[in-house]
């Protein structure tokens, strides 16, 4: 089975987001898609899965010409799309999820007693026997969750699936089991599409990669005789230097230190320091209770025991504003939800943390605002036509820097990250390590959460990591390997099998 | 057209739908454009827009009030009742005012603090503070506010000519605009409407902002209660039932988000003046009340498809 997609072009108004795409894709293989945010990935495979329609180019499925109007021609087709937001409805079962929009029934009477054991036929076909058929869908975990939508898919006989970001939201013991299912399915003959920016990962589990630039094709290669910089350089069209750009900053006195700080939930005695000048990495699997630390410090969460100071002073951690007003700043993990107000302009993003500098009496002055947010667009180098424009309409990397600029428009003491590369691409994700260095290099305290290992490993002087909710060590990032983490992160050392390739 | 140009036209929908409207009223009845009959619509208008000035912010928030017509009514008994009693006009009026703002503070305590739904919470108070209108009057109107102030207050001409509603108005609108546009708590309205989350973690004190919001609606229907109060010289226990929703239509005419986060003021009084212009216009050409509600709904209606379609 071969599906191929010819001279793809598509513009949205006077935007030309593809130009003349090719894609090959044969059964059986893993095949991933990479490009910059705003390539053009998401688009193709809109059009693939039949959301958009193209302007011109055709689509072949094994050499003939499908027409693929809606999705429903492409289920016909046999290709199917998990989406990175899963479009499960939380309030149904799973088995109703499985089956929503084609139920057994019998004069319009549902027949549970035949969905409930075809639901159970289709999960245990994955592998997902744990996963129960009357559970609510929003009850299970995400990787749970995906599997249900991938029990979906199959169900519809596809044949071509297509992953967008599969592992964003999955633990490393999750994303074990979602590469043996795929393993599982290549075998079966399903083709998959593999759409992510985790360069270790696509090296781990697909057969070939294509590129797309800026809307137009630039490439294919067979994993095994590429590498790491090739793809980089296919992907932005030049060479980025350093993936993690160094740092020459000796560490300076403590700024913060915590002392077994609990919430009496996700995380129990947390105890650290980091130093003027050092990043602080928090490793550990999903719901170790990382992001649940800088939510406490920040005063999100309310702390149950624990004392935290702040360059020798104890901090109110009563309230964000309170954290704020002691010089803390926090780059939240979500961006969409928690870090932008997706229809304000990249200005008053910009300047939402701090307003209160730009005013008097809380009037503000509107030429003293502009100004700022024009300085901070050039020293943080955000790509936007105009301050005045929608920051929904800016690239990840370029919104990432918009939630940066409105932290460092006044520079903190300290600096929370949480997952601050996560859909970034590679261009952008260097740029945001750079500013990373710059505010180390200006004595900044910083302490960095990631999924991603080789990120937290090279940007960090030293990492905590957790397993469910405790401390299990506190690294030298010098001298480490992943094994080291993982071992500490699964809170039993040698037992994780998880390998990646660099 | 380029996407700014579209931008600012589809802003612009509400003032060019009154332009269009008043311009086809203009044509069918020689006694629309008249400087009286122009006067008479923004007096008409003037209780409307005070009211939907105040919902304005509440919707930013993406919230509702529900309450405010029945805090008009409260309000409105009390400084009857203390001017009854003998008390300053200006100082009753003022501390009318003030009640109606403890009302709506109320309403923004219990919404942030109690962490209840606006529309539940609002319709709560509508309903409790309605029933405590009719508690403090007995039931029936109160009468005999001897006080030629008070009267001026939603009697009255400037210049002879300007009615002094019409000037509240006025003044309210140029208030809300600088709130709105200039000052931190305007951006905090916005920003909190449109990512509560974001905003709560950037610093914005989130409870605050609503509550503060609720309050000035509050205010701003006591502000209303007073000026029909001194316009019917009297006030009526159950004065201002449905006010709530021409408030809320002023509001969505003039093309404010109803899940917050976008809009602007000028929007909700080109929105109150196009209700107000229908209204005169169809009682000028003696259409039935009974047809003025479909027509209104209907009007109503297609400003929204309008914008919507404009939207895409």
């Amino acid at each position: 089975m071969k599906v191929s997609m010819r001279g793809i072009c598509k513009a949205f108004g006077p935007v030309r987001v593809l130009e003349n795409v090719d894609f090959t894709l044969h059964g059986g293989e893993i095949h991933a898609l990479m490009g910059e945010n705003g390539a053009g990935k998401s688009t193709l495979m809109k059009i693939l899965s039949g959301v958009y329609q193209p302007d011109s180019g055709s689509v072949e499925v094994d050499g003939k010409a499908v027409a693929i109007r809606t999705t429903r021609d492409a289920e016909a087709a046999g290709i199917a799309i998990i989406h990175q937001e899963l479009n499960l409805i939380p309030q149904l079962s799973v088995m109703e999820n499985l089956f929503l929009g084609r139920e057994p029934s019998r004069f319009g009477v549902i027949q549970r007693a035949a969905m409930r054991q075809q639901a159970r036929a289709q999960l245990d076909a994955l592998g997902a026997s744990q996963i129960d058929v009357e559970a609510e869908a929003g009850s299970l975990s995400i990787g749970q969750q995906q599997m249900v939508e991938i029990a979906k898919a199959l169900a519809m006989d596809a044949r071509v699936l297509i992953m967008d970001e599969p592992t964003a939201a999955l633990s490393a013991r999750e994303i074990d089991t979602l590469f043996a299912l795929m393993r599982g399915l290549q075998a079966r003959g399903v083709a998959i599409v593999y759409v992510s920016h985790r360069m270790e990962e696509i090296f781990h589990i697909c057969d070939k990669i294509s590129v797309l630039r800026d809307g137009c094709f630039v490439g294919e290669r067979v994993i095994a005789d590429t590498g790491f910089d090739e793809v980089v350089k296919l992907m932005v069209g030049r060479e980025i230097g350093d993936r993690f750009p160094g740092r020459d900053v000796v560490p300076g006195a403590v700024r913060l230190a915590v002392r077994g700080l609990s919430d009496g939930r996700h995380i129990d005695g947390i105890s650290f320091e980091a130093r003027a000048g050092e990043v602080l990495g928090i490793a550990g699997l999903m719901g170790a209770g990382r992001s649940e630390i800088l939510k406490t410090l920040f005063g999100v969460n309310r702390r149950t025991a624990g004392e935290v100071w702040l360059d020798g002073a104890p901090l109110d951690l009563r309230s964000p504003a309170a954290a704020i007003a002691a010089g803390l700043a926090f780059v939240t993990e979500d961006r969409k939800s928690q870090g932008l107000v997706l229809g304000m302009s990249v200005r008053e993003n910009a300047t939402l943390v701090h307003l209160d500098s730009y005013a008097r009496l809380g009037v503000v002055n509107g030429a003293a605002e502009q100004a700022a947010v024009a300085q901070q667009i050039s020293q943080l180098r955000i790509r936007t036509r105009d301050a005045e424009l929608d920051v929904k309409s800016l690239s990840g990397g370029n919104q990432q820097k918009v939630v940066f600029a409105k932290w460092l428009a006044k520079p903190p003491k300290v600096l929370l990250l949480d997952e601050p590369t996560r859909g970034v691409d590679v261009g952008g994700k260097a740029e945001i390590y750079h500013i990373i260095n710059q505010l180390a290099a200006a004595g900044v305290a910083i302490v960095m959460v990631s999924s991603e290992l080789p990120e937290v490993m090279a940007m960090s002087n030293r990492i905590l990591v957790l397993h469910e909710g405790r401390q299990t060590a506190l690294f030298d990032a010098a001298n480490l390997s992943q094994e080291d983490i993982m071992a500490a992160a699964t809170g039993t050392a040698g037992h994780d099998t998880r390998t990646t390739q660099d | 057209m380029t996407a700014q140009q579209k931008a600012t036209l589809q802003k612009l929908g509400p003032f060019i739908a009154l332009l269009v409207v008043s311009g086809a009223l203009a044509i069918m009845s020689p006694d629309f454009l008249t400087v009286g009959n122009l006067m008479n619509v923004m007096r008409q208008v003037s209780i409307n827009a005070l009211i939907a000035f105040g919902m304005t912010l509440v919707i930013l928030l993406g919230g509702i009030d529900l309450s405010v017509g029945s805090i008009l009514a409260l309000s409105s008994v009390c400084i009857a009742l203390m001017i009854q009693s003998g008390l300053d006009p200006v100082l009753a009026t003022l501390l009318g005012i003030a009640a109606g703002a403890g009302m709506g503070f109320a309403n923004g305590w219990i919404i942030s603090k109690g962490k209840v739904a606006p529309f539940i919470a609002t319709l709560a108070s509508m309903t409790i503070l309605r029933g405590l209108s009719l508690v403090f009057s007995g039931g029936s109107p109160i009468t005999g506010l001897d006080s030629d102030f008070f009267q001026m207050l939603g009697g009255g001409y400037v210049a002879g000519l300007v009615p002094v509603p019409v000037v509240w108005m006025l003044l309210m609108f140029a208030g809300f605009w600088f709130l709105l546009k200039q000052t931190v708590f305007g951006r905090h309205v916005y920003a909190t409407g449109g990512n509560e989350e974001a905003s709560r973690l950037s610093g914005v004190k989130v409870d605050r902002i609503k509550i503060w919001v609720y309050t000035v609606s509050g205010a701003m229907s006591a502000m209303a209660g007073v000026v029909l109060t001194s316009r019917l010289n009297s006030a009526q226990p159950t004065a201002g039932t449905g006010y709530e929703l021409d408030a809320i239509a002023a509001v969505v005419l003039g093309g404010t988000s109803l899940t917050g986060g976008r809009g602007w003021i000028f929007g909700t009084l080109m929105g109150a003046l196009l209700i107000g212009v229908l209204n005169n216009g169809l009682n000028l050409l003696g259409v039935s009340s009974f047809y003025q509600q479909v027509i209104k709904g209907a009007v109503i209606l297609l400003a929204v498809l309008l914008d919507r379609a404009g939207k895409k």
